[in-house]
């Protein structure tokens, strides 16, 4: 039986989602001809990987951005990143990921359609197979047009382990790239402030920059983290939390696009706490410090990266040199931030 | 980035900090900053720590979100319960405790209450949603009232029906009066605010050298502007003069920006007003004038701004006054922090306790 393949025109139905021939239509004529793959075609229950050698990392995220389309990404491709990122800072190479979507009744095919290409495109980039999914249509006004949650499978780098405990004051602090481009470039799609800058999200699978770095160095590279949700700011407080650690940041070192500096300038925002989705932040033992910056800068994603800070004696918790030659905290934020009045 | 950058060169922040020390005397300088924009940047470059033996930096009630009284956030409330009312308003009102509640709860709850970025966006509302009435919260100093006048001359000119303002405008010259009359302050010097100079110009600012006898320098708000403003004040104490120093000529001319004020003088005449924690300041505030009085929220949709009688044991008011650093009050890091604020010291980015508990005070 061949599936009736829904024109790209149509709109997401209830009944998509009711596992009736909709279903099949929808899985058959969008979903399945973007994923065709050995593991997931057979659409069984379950996508078999086989056997897998090595240390499994296994992860889950959840994708809800509006607009679903943005410069410098989507957010199929978000899906993807936002994965293997999270494996790929754990040192696992992602394998498989899930794709589960919730699709809220009346969004054009045309959307799904492309927020899918979308997804397989950063999956071969990620070289990572889309091995099983679900879909689910949930009324008008109960979604968001697109919601995709994943799933995530990857396998460590063979003698590579995150070792928080391993930190020492000493250890240098690494920034892959510039803050802050994923949110002001999302923001600025918003299109609710009359702004407009050159910004493109920085999503990126990172696996390819950081995992030959585990190989190379080993464990002078004592863990890393993507500074996703909350930017650096959250993400190093997290990071100093968990390792009992004092993090000194030099502001004068930390990379920010000048657009996405003007933007902050105007709305008040601090770039510390602003999202990204294609940066590292990594933990370095001094003396490999240098080399391992020098292999990022090589790298594509890597090219602004710097050394941003260091570990250091003291009162765990996050603080930052200002340029002024001043000592501040640097704490977690209290919520989204606000523009301010004046 | 121009204009920025220059601002916050390194090596000459070093060398004015170090000249701050020399000149710092056996007797370190009491300086207010007037504003919040100044406590978060003195906050966010370290430059308290930095300076703490050289001057004392004590934060004043220029934060515009600190000093809007709870009745104003209760008759707020109060109008987002009518069904027809949409409340527009910038986010950090949001969270501002009036007697029991803030608006971010009664959001939750159903009120209609949207954020946004700039009173037009209300006027653009008020076009494209006429079956309600979209009245915007009007909440700041000199530097935000001409763009509110200029919202309500725009609903005006357009013939829009369902806009309004709830104005809660202030203006600073009256307040820093007050404190520099109080004797338990004792201030030496007033850091003057950057962005409402730039409105007013240097001359509203005279009365507090000539009358009060305290010098003044306008700054703005990178390190070096804040910085350079405390070096004019030291250097002013120095000569035993006191007058109106502007570390700010980039953005402050002595006549200020008259097409704005005229904005503002247009739409809204001078009242008495109640700041919170501070009392009501006589002709501190601004209310709209009767010809825009179809405005004006309290009159068009019968709701009035009560005087606050809260009594908590939060100190705002004598934080706002410079009486006491956020660390003395009782409650500063315990029951009120910036995830549930007591009091509005702590809910604006602006505000004197979120900036010393965002960035920590003097021991880091």
């Amino acid at each position: 039986m061949t599936a009736d393949r829904p024109a790209s025109k149509d709109l997401i139905l209830l009944s998509h989602g009711e596992g009736g021939k909709r279903t099949r239509d929808l899985i058959e004529g969008v979903i399945a001809r973007h994923f065709a793959n050995p593991v997931l075609s057979p659409f069984l229950d379950s996508g078999l990987l086989g056997r897998i050698d090595g240390e499994i990392a296994f992860t889950a995220d959840g994708h809800v951005v509006t607009p679903p389309f943005f410069p410098g990404g989507d957010i199929g491709r978000l899906a993807v990143c936002g994965t293997v990122n999270d494996l790929a800072v754990c040192g696992a190479k992602g394998i498989a990921i899930s794709c589960g979507l919730v699709l809220e009744e009346g969004t054009p095919i045309e959307t799904l359609d492309r927020a899918l290409a979308s997804m397989r495109a950063a999956a071969d980039e990620a070289d990572v197979l889309v091995a099983c999914g679900d879909t689910k249509v949930v009324e008008k006004g109960k979604g968001d047009g697109i919601f995709i949650s994943t799933a995530g499978v990857g396998v460590l780098v063979d003698g590579w382990r995150p070792a928080p405990d391993a930190v020492r004051p000493g250890d240098r602090i690494i920034l892959t790239g510039t803050m802050g481009d994923h949110y002001v470039a999302v923001l600025i799609a918003r299109q609710k402030l009359s702004l407009s800058a050159p910004v493109l999200s920085d999503m990126a699978p990172l696996g390819d920059m950081i995992l030959p770095l585990l190989k190379q160095f080993g464990m002078a590279v004592r863990f890393m983290r993507d500074p996703t949700r909350g930017g650096v700011g959250v993400t190093l407080n997290e990071m100093a939390s968990s390792t009992k650690t004092r993090f000194v940041l030099s502001e004068e070192f930390l990379p920010v696009r000048e657009s996405v500096r003007g933007v902050c300038e105007i709305l008040g925002f601090d770039p510390l706490y602003l999202a990204n989705e294609g940066k590292a932040l990594l933990i370095v033992a001094p003396e490999a410090a240098q080399d391992v910056l020098a292999a990022l800068r090589r790298h594509p994603l890597g090219k602004e990266a710097a050394i941003v800070g260091e570990a250091q004696e003291g009162t765990p918790g996050v603080r930052m040199q200002t340029l002024a030659g001043g000592l501040r905290a640097v704490d977690y934020p209290a919520g989204d931030q606000l523009p301010r009045i004046c | 980035m121009k204009y920025v950058d220059e601002f916050r060169d390194p090596a000459a922040a070093r060398a004015l900090v170090e000249k701050i020390k020399r000149d710092a005397g056996d007797t370190p300088m009491r300086l207010m900053e007037v504003c919040g924009t100044h406590t978060a940047s003195i906050s966010r470059n370290g430059l308290r720590s930095l300076l703490a033996d050289a001057v004392s930096l004590v934060s004043g009630p220029g934060c515009p979100v600190c000093v809007t009284p709870d009745g104003y956030v209760d008759a707020a409330i109060e109008l987002g319960h009518k069904p027809d009312v949409t409340l527009t308003s910038f986010g950090d009102m949001l969270r501002v405790p009036g007697k029991n509640s803030t608006l971010e709860k009664e959001r939750a709850a159903g009120a209609d209450v949207r954020i946004v970025y700039s009173p037009l966006d209300a006027v653009e509302l008020a076009a494209s949603t006429k079956d309600r009435q979209i009245v915007f919260l009007g909440v700041g100093f000199e530097t935000t009232a001409p763009t509110i006048g200029g919202a309500i001359k725009a609903a005006s000119e357009r013939g829009l029906r369902n806009f309004s303002v709830l104005s809660s405008v202030r203006t600073i010259p009256e307040a820093m009066a007050l404190l520099a009359q109080d004797p338990e302050i004792q201030i030496q010097g007033f850091l003057c605010p950057g962005h409402v100079s730039v409105i007013i110009g240097t001359t509203p600012y005279r009365f507090l050298a000539e009358k009060y006898g305290i010098p003044c320098a306008i700054c703005g708000f990178e390190p070096l502007d804040i910085l350079l403003g405390i070096s004019m004040l030291q250097r002013q104490r120095k000569d035993g003069a006191a007058r109106v120093d502007n570390a700010y000529p980039r953005g402050v001319s002595p006549e200020g920006n008259r097409k704005a004020r005229e904005m503002t003088m247009e739409i809204f005449e001078p009242r008495d007003t109640e700041w919170r924690g501070i009392g009501e300041i006589r002709g501190s505030g601004l209310r709209i004038r009767d010809r825009y009085a179809e405005f004006d929220a309290e009159k068009k949709l019968g709701v009035s701004v009560a005087f606050s009688r809260a009594s908590t044991p939060c100190r705002c008011g004598d934080i706002l006054k410079g009486k006491i650093l956020p660390t003395d009050c009782p409650l500063f890091g315990k029951t009120c922090v910036p995830q549930e604020p007591v009091g509005p010291c702590m809910v604006s980015t602006e505000g004197t306790c979120a900036a010393y508990y965002k960035y920590g005070g003097i021991a880091l």
